[in-house]
């Protein structure tokens, strides 16, 4: 059935239709229409599963961690400062190979405080060892929980998958969306199949300690997982298609780059923009194409270069910054190019922080400033008339 | 995929044999004991046990010399002994 | 492509509106898209919202800064934000107000239209909430959205008699404006 429903109502509906059994969140701006949803649903007992008030982020995260460790499908939402504050338990959750779904909807860092969006709060828990997934509309949204699901809980995975959302731009944005059936959904995502679990009867211990004997051995073993999740994923967006019918990449998606010699990367809604900004732009004779960073954990660095190697410049735009790190994106995928030939220059802007709004000339700018300018890493859209303030 | 450190199933304690780390051991008298059961309750390691309802002992693989059984025995019938090894 | 920019206050219904006229338009097959300015959530402060209605699936997500037609919910924004910011050369003004167009001193290459949607609120639902007015309003100024859609929407979201008292609300608008339209 196709309706016209908010963005966290969509991401409700997938949570629902993927039969989360454990739902446990505390309300943040602008995650709270998606908690909102999934608390009446389980109060008119559309949701069979168990609605897990708490009193924190923290205790919402540790909720999932004990649900998920007795074998049941735990799901939570939250952003920014309440990411933060459930930042211990997602190293937990990893490193005890807790299989689950948690969306964040986007949002900016304090202090100082700003509740609009940007990529902050999900980049800086990048090395968690969650699965990283980012959705450009509300129907991939949709799409996407029932995909994370299903990569989250495959024997050959088995790792918490994190879904990122625009705050905001798609929390509140209503929109078409194609909602699939129960029975659609049942068929795709089986029952979750916990490998081990907390049970009275065949009693273990889950992240127990590990001496310096064995813990640098578990860390291999981890992130070797994490790199293998990568064709689990192509697999399940491929499985998704036959199913489905509807295909939005899967560690990546591109757009027009065929002949493009200058290729944007960007996550998230932005990518709705560029697909517009780009048609704009070829129309008007420049020969530009965009590459959906679909994924951002495992990182496909050797697949963006397969992607992109033919074209001339290569330029990331990004919502967040290491501080004093620089641009996060562009700087993984300059290391992951490095000793790949063809080597297309690399350049980054950082754009939208906090908000900002991002219109097809800003990324206009950003492109001739790369392009004719010459520039390689910047900050687009700078106000000098604020920055005098300071 | 591997899993590494991830479950630990029941029984690793067995393998830490605790007895080690003791330098006081303790010596039950059989004499004096009423059988209360009080040292191997509160025995935090679970290794003092019975053999007769007045025979109670402490197993020296796992017994870390903590004394809390001579502590709270109620007949005076347990001593801490220097531990020689 | 129309582009739609609404303006009004918190806690007049100016984002509810966005939301009724996508899914308006989309009742009568289009392809729809609404959201809000994201500013802050307090009663009384300025707020803007947007909707963009196509024929084609919609994908760009900034805010709407040349829109085809604007909705000014409250005229005390007048001298408070530039509501005919970006305006359209041909595009339309909607207004909120008893007043005639010309009293207002707009100038420029639109057309003003206005409704007195708080004067039907207030006599109809007894509260000055002014969104579904406004909506049949857009209908008869437009005609980007059917009535009918509009009617299915409001009844939609609002159950029973405060359905049918917004329902009244836009019939109402909707026969003001076509009224003016035909003079």
């Amino acid at each position: 059935m196709r309706a016209i429903l908010e963005g966290s109502h969509t991401v409700a509906e997938a949570v629902k239709l993927c039969r989360a059994q454990v739902v446990s969140a505390y309300p943040i701006t602008p995650q709270t229409h998606i908690v909102e949803a999934l608390a009446q649903k389980a109060a008119n007992g559309e949701i069979q599963g168990e609605f897990v008030r708490v009193e924190s982020e923290f205790s919402a995260a540790s909720v999932c961690l004990g649900a998920a460790a007795c074998g049941a499908r735990a799901y939570s939402a939250t952003t920014s400062q309440g990411l933060l504050l459930m930042a211990e338990v997602l190293f937990n959750i990893a490193g005890m190979r807790l299989p689950m779904v948690f969306t964040i909807a986007n949002r900016s860092v304090s202090a100082p405080l700003n509740i609009w969006n940007d990529h902050q709060d999900s980049m800086t828990v990048r090395d968690s060892g969650w699965i990283q997934l980012w959705a450009e509309d509300c129907q991939e949204l949709m799409d996407m929980h029932i995909q994370a699901y299903r990569i989250a809980e495959d024997h050959r995975v088995y790792l918490p998958v994190l879904v990122n959302m625009d705050g905001f731009i798609l929390t509140h944005t209503y929109e078409p969306v194609e909602i699939p059936t129960q029975e659609e959904v049942d068929a795709f995502l089986p029952p979750f199949d916990p490998l081990f679990k907390l049970d009275p009867k065949d009693p273990v211990t889950l992240g127990a300690y590990v001496g310096p004997e064995k813990y640098h051995e578990v860390r291999y073993c981890l992130n070797e997982s994490v790199e293998e999740a990568k064709p689990v994923i192509v697999e399940v967006a491929e499985s998704f298609r036959k199913t489905f019918g509807r295909f939005q990449g899967d560690l990546l998606e591109g757009y027009q780059l065929e002949g493009a010699e200058t290729i944007f990367i960007a996550m998230g809604s932005l990518v709705g923009t560029l697909k517009d900004t780009v048609d704009r732009m070829r129309k008007a004779g420049h020969p530009v194409g965009l590459l959906k960073l679909r994924c951002l954990r495992p990182f496909p660095g050797a697949e963006i270069h397969d992607a992109v190697k033919n074209a001339k410049n290569v330029i990331v735009l990004e919502k967040a910054i290491s501080l004093g790190g620089g641009h996060i994106v562009a700087t993984e995928l300059r290391s992951a190019f490095y000793g790949r030939m063809p080597a297309p220059r690399i350049a980054g802007a950082v754009i939208g922080m906090g908000g900002r709004d991002i219109t097809a000339e800003s990324i206009e700018k950003v492109y001739q400033r790369v392009v004719e300018g010459g520039e390689e890493f910047f900050w687009a859209d700078l106000k000098e008339e604020v920055l005098q303030e300071a | 995929m591997r899993l590494l450190g991830v479950v630990t199933r029941p029984g690793t304690s067995r393998q830490n044999k605790t007895g080690s780390w003791r330098v006081m051991r303790p010596v039950f008298d059989h004499d004096k004991c009423t059988g209360c059961t009080t040292c191997e309750t509160i025995c935090p390691e679970g290794c003092v046990y019975h053999t007769g309802k007045t025979e109670y002992d402490s197993d020296l693989d796992y017994c870390k010399g903590c004394g809390l059984c001579a502590e709270m025995c109620p007949a005076d019938a347990i001593t801490m002994k220097e531990e020689i090894k | 492509m129309i582009q739609i920019r609404l303006h009004g206050r918190g806690g007049q219904g100016t984002v509810t509106a966005a939301e009724l006229l996508a899914s308006a338009a989309f009742d009568d097959g289009r392809e729809a898209q609404a959201f809000p300015a994201f500013g802050v959530e307090r009663r009384g402060a300025p707020v803007q919202a947007f909707c963009r209605i196509s024929d084609a699936s919609i994908r760009t997500r900034s805010q709407i800064y040349e829109p085809d037609i604007v909705i000014v919910q409250d005229t005390t924004l007048l001298g408070v934000v530039d509501v005919t910011g970006g305006l359209k050369s041909g595009g339309t003004l909607l207004m909120n107000t008893e007043r005639d167009p010309k009293e207002l001193g707009l100038n420029g290459d639109f057309r003003v239209v206005t409704v007195p949607a708080t004067k039907i609120a207030m006599e109809i639902l007894g509260r000055p909430i002014t969104n579904t007015a406004i909506m049949g309003a857009f209908a008869a100024a437009t005609g980007a959205i059917s009535l009918e859609a509009i009617e299915r929407n409001i009844k939609g979201r609002f159950r029973g008699d405060l359905g049918e008292k917004n329902v009244a609300c836009a019939q109402r608008a909707y026969e003001l404006v076509k009224g003016k339209e035909k003079k």
